[in-house]
């Protein structure tokens, strides 16, 4: 089970899927976020599982992972310094209360 | 009898804590989505992480694991938090929720599970006929500092660039100040 692709890929899915339904049912802007991040760890799970069982070289994966852990990095500084600009201006979080631009 | 044997082999112990590394992350993942309290999802977030690092090990990358646990537990998770107290105060009555809504999303993320797990059962994953087993972290140093130069650097300025972004969003906005 531990030296078998298809369980971490498994894992991996089910936790895009939780990401996933986060994103779709979760109001708040913060825990939209969180669910992202759940989302981008799938991922990274996927490019690790390939790289340990797949790829011709084990260096490529590691490399792809850091490189979508310093994207996750940059996204979460990005969305949390926009969250708490949509608060100041709105005085609230909640995705379906922001629809200043609606016609 | 036998099967109390195994549990206590080396390897038995391997599968016995693989499987409270993959209980940690599914039980974090839910918290994180599930619970109602923004500052439990953080936590439950965290666990969830420490989990994925925990998967990292066993799939023969300890730096890759230090480097979620470093980025992702000590600093991602941490500016939530900051984010959680710089917004709405947690004692605030929430609207509840809308169960059609919820059902929505449940149905939407219970298709996509399916589907990519039944692509999944469909696929023959077929090895690279010549592999390297070369997992040291020297060899990772040196491809990102000679083949993989250009990645290393493109990581750098994106940092750079967001970091600039946050702290020009976060300060006051766009004009009118």
């Amino acid at each position: 089970m531990i030296n078998n692709i298809e369980t971490y890929l498994y894992i991996a899915v089910f936790l895009f899927a939780i990401g996933l339904y986060g994103v779709l049912a979760r109001r708040s802007l913060i825990a939209v976020l969180i669910s992202v991040e759940l989302m981008l760890n799938a991922a990274m799970i996927n490019f690790m599982a390939f790289n340990r069982f797949l790829a011709p070289h084990p260096a490529v994966g590691q490399i792809c992972a850091l490189f979508i852990m310093a994207v996750a990095a940059a996204e979460a500084a990005i969305g949390l310094s926009i969250i708490v600009a949509i608060y100041r201006k709105m005085k609230t979080i909640n995705v379906e209360h922001a629809t200043e631009l609606r016609g | 009898m036998k099967f109390m044997m195994d549990l206590f082999s080396a390897e038995g112990m391997a599968t016995l804590s693989f499987l409270g590394v993959v209980g940690l992350t599914f039980i974090g993942a839910l918290i994180a989505v599930g619970a109602r309290n923004i500052f439990h999802n953080v936590l439950g977030l965290a666990l969830a992480l420490f989990g994925v690092a925990g998967l990292f090990v066993y799939l023969n990358s300890p730096f890759v694991a230090m480097m979620e646990i470093l980025i992702y537990v000590g600093a991602i998770c941490i500016a939530i938090c900051f984010a959680i107290m710089l917004s709405e105060p947690l004692y605030l009555p929430k609207p509840p929720r809308k169960p059609i809504k919820l059902l929505g999303a449940g149905l939407a993320s219970g298709l996509i599970f399916a589907m990519l797990g039944l692509l999944m059962k469909k696929t023959t994953w077929v090895a690279a006929p010549e592999r390297s087993t070369d997992w040291s972290i020297t060899t990772l140093g040196h491809f990102l500092l000679t083949k993989y130069a250009l990645i290393f650097e493109v990581i750098s300025l994106v940092l750079l660039v967001a970091m600039l972004g946050a702290i020009v969003t976060a300060r006051d906005g766009r004009g009118e100040t």
